[in-house]
């Protein structure tokens, strides 16, 4: 797989269990060597220039590497001073970290004893000392309650510009929200990148529409297929009165317009008129799952 | 150098915090003062009998250096306790950073593997020293109450010194081959038997295996120190374990960012 950061860009990286995103991020961070191809960091070198790229860099592994009896202020500043601060600048920066995340309050306290979601907190509080200017997050808002995850993308989202990020998950609406690119990978390959946006847009190939009618079903399908735009149009409930459709229609085109008239010229009565939304998840299932992977996404 | 102290300072942090270290520590200093005792008593009542049979005999005992005696005796049964206890402050070095998942954080900071590896093996190695000025008392004991010749007792720590480290250096490559404390110190207690009873088996062999496997053995060079004689074969014999133990180590955090 091959893709591009551009500074200050949040790239998420999307994929079902076992897809590879965490090895994808081990290589990028050095852990792990790649068996082929490079990886370049503000232009060095994974491989050739270890501790260039590792200076640039910082990284919230999957289980947030933690020294858990250790209380929080000694453990972030061992990290700052891995990182190679010193002096005043240690306990500087760890306080700029805590007061990101919000553990000042738990500065004392022993890590062990932290709710686990204190303990990532911790983990990205970690990642954000000595102010690297790229981020690998894998996973960081695992095991968060609700108002914390909020914070943290928050968190990710301020970061956008002076930062680039990458991050790893795989809820969905975290992607739509803080992203500005996604790739989405299987079983080590890429098969979509773009971005949240443009990726519903072309996978659905256009919009699809839900619509209830009160009059005779057959007039009414006949109706609706001679709309210019629409491709298909499936009955969905038919009783004696009303019957629903939904309706495909061709890319980039808005028929409800039309097909609201066609209608209410032909006399009868429109319920219900509802465009419908593939959301990321759907998308994400259709390009995970082989069989229905359109030729145009995988490309 | 400062990422070494760094990771060093964090370590032997961790040896205080853990009960291991105090546990160690005591029972070091228990099992040194309790062969102290029992060999100045012994050496007392030696010297004892020794003035009656001369009395007897009228002819002047021969003199014997009796705390230099001590001194070569309490380390000589040491040296056989730090084979037990070097490998518990050595199991935790790497398999707990395995297991817990801060190799991670470990292996992608600013730092090199070697620098890592060094640190651990520094933090093991103050630790040791720390357990070993303990035996202090005892050789200020020996000045006190008697005139010890400085130079058998300053060899005996060096050797001392340099068998502790060999077996740190041992123990530090072991932790790194798993993420359990337990498996980690069983299989040096099993190593450290092995380079222990290789002595023994010499013994029984023919005169060419014997020299080989005496000296394979990892408790027979410290004898030579204790009576005295600084020899250049065993200290390069335990330079070679220490830089073999942290070459072995260096490789091994290697091969495992290739598993991971």
């Amino acid at each position: 797989m091959s893709f591009r950061v551009e500074k200050g860009e949040i790239l998420g990286f999307l994929g079902p269990n076992g897809a590879g995103k965490t090895t994808t991020m081990r290589i990028i961070t050095g852990y792990m060597p790649s068996t082929d191809g490079t990886v370049k960091v503000d232009g060095f070198d994974v491989a050739d220039q270890p501790l260039e790229v590792r200076r640039r860099i910082g990284y919230l592994p999957e289980n947030p590497p933690l020294y858990t009896e250790m209380k929080v202020n000694s453990y972030l500043q061992f990290v700052a001073k891995l990182k190679g601060l010193t002096g005043a600048r240690v306990q500087e920066d760890v306080n700029r970290a805590m007061d990101r995340v919000n553990i000042t309050d738990v500065q004392d306290r022993i890590i062990a004893k932290l709710s686990k979601g204190y303990k990532q907190r911790v983990g990205i509080a970690q990642a954000l000392l000595g102010d690297p200017p790229v981020l690998i997050l894998d996973e960081p808002t695992i095991g968060l309650d609700p108002k914390q995850i909020q914070e943290v993308r928050e968190l990710i989202k301020s970061l956008a510009g002076t930062h680039t990020v990458v991050l790893s998950t795989h809820i969905l609406p975290e992607v739509e929200q803080t992203c500005h690119r996604v790739i989405i990978i299987d079983h080590g390959k890429i098969v979509a990148v773009d971005t949240p946006q443009n990726l519903r847009s072309q996978i659905q190939g256009g919009a699809r529409v839900l619509i209830e009618v009160e009059g005779p079903v057959a007039d009414v399908l006949t109706a609706v297929k001679a709309i210019p735009g629409v491709a298909t149009a499936r009955i969905l409930t038919q009783d004696a009165t009303r019957c629903s459709f939904q309706v495909d229609v061709d890319s980039g085109k808005d028929i409800r317009r039309d097909l609201a008239r066609a209608v209410v010229q032909a006399g009868w009565g429109l319920l219900e008129l509802q465009s419908e939304n593939m959301s990321l998840e759907d998308i994400f299932i259709k390009l995970t799952t082989a069989e229905e992977t359109s030729p145009q996404a995988a490309s | 150098m400062k990422s070494i102290l760094v990771i060093a300072e964090r370590e032997l942090k961790t040896y205080f915090i853990s009960p291991i270290a105090y546990v160690v520590l005591t029972i070091f200093t228990f099992l040194s003062g309790f062969v102290f005792y029992f060999f100045v008593r012994a050496m007392v009542n030696s010297v004892a009998s020794r003035a009656m049979m001369s009395a007897q005999t009228g002819r002047p005992p021969d003199p014997i250096d009796m705390p230099g005696l001590v001194v070569q005796s309490m380390f000589g049964f040491l040296s056989f306790v730090l084979l037990l206890l070097l490998p518990m402050i050595t199991m935790a070095l790497f398999s707990e950073e395995k297991k817990r998942g801060t190799m991670e954080l470990l292996l992608t900071a600013p730092v090199t593997d070697l620098q890592v590896v060094l640190g651990k093996f520094l933090a093991a190695s103050t630790f040791y020293l720390i357990l070993l000025s303990t035996t202090l008392v005892e050789i200020a004991i020996l000045f006190v109450y008697s005139q010890p010749a400085k130079g058998p007792i300053l060899s005996a720590l060096l050797g001392i010194v340099l068998y502790g480290l060999a077996i740190i250096a041992i123990g530090m490559f072991i932790s790194t081959l798993t993420e359990s404390q337990i498996v980690s110190v069983i299989l040096s207690f099993g190593v450290l038997m092995v380079l222990w009873l290789i002595g023994a088996i010499a013994q029984n062999s023919g005169p060419t295996a014997k020299a080989v496997l005496s000296y394979l053995s990892i408790l027979d060079h410290t004898n030579d120190f204790l009576q005295g004689v600084i020899s250049t074969s065993h200290i390069i014999f335990y330079l070679s374990l220490i830089v073999l133990g942290v070459f072995l180590t260096y490789r091994s955090l290697d091969s495992l960012r290739w598993r991971s």
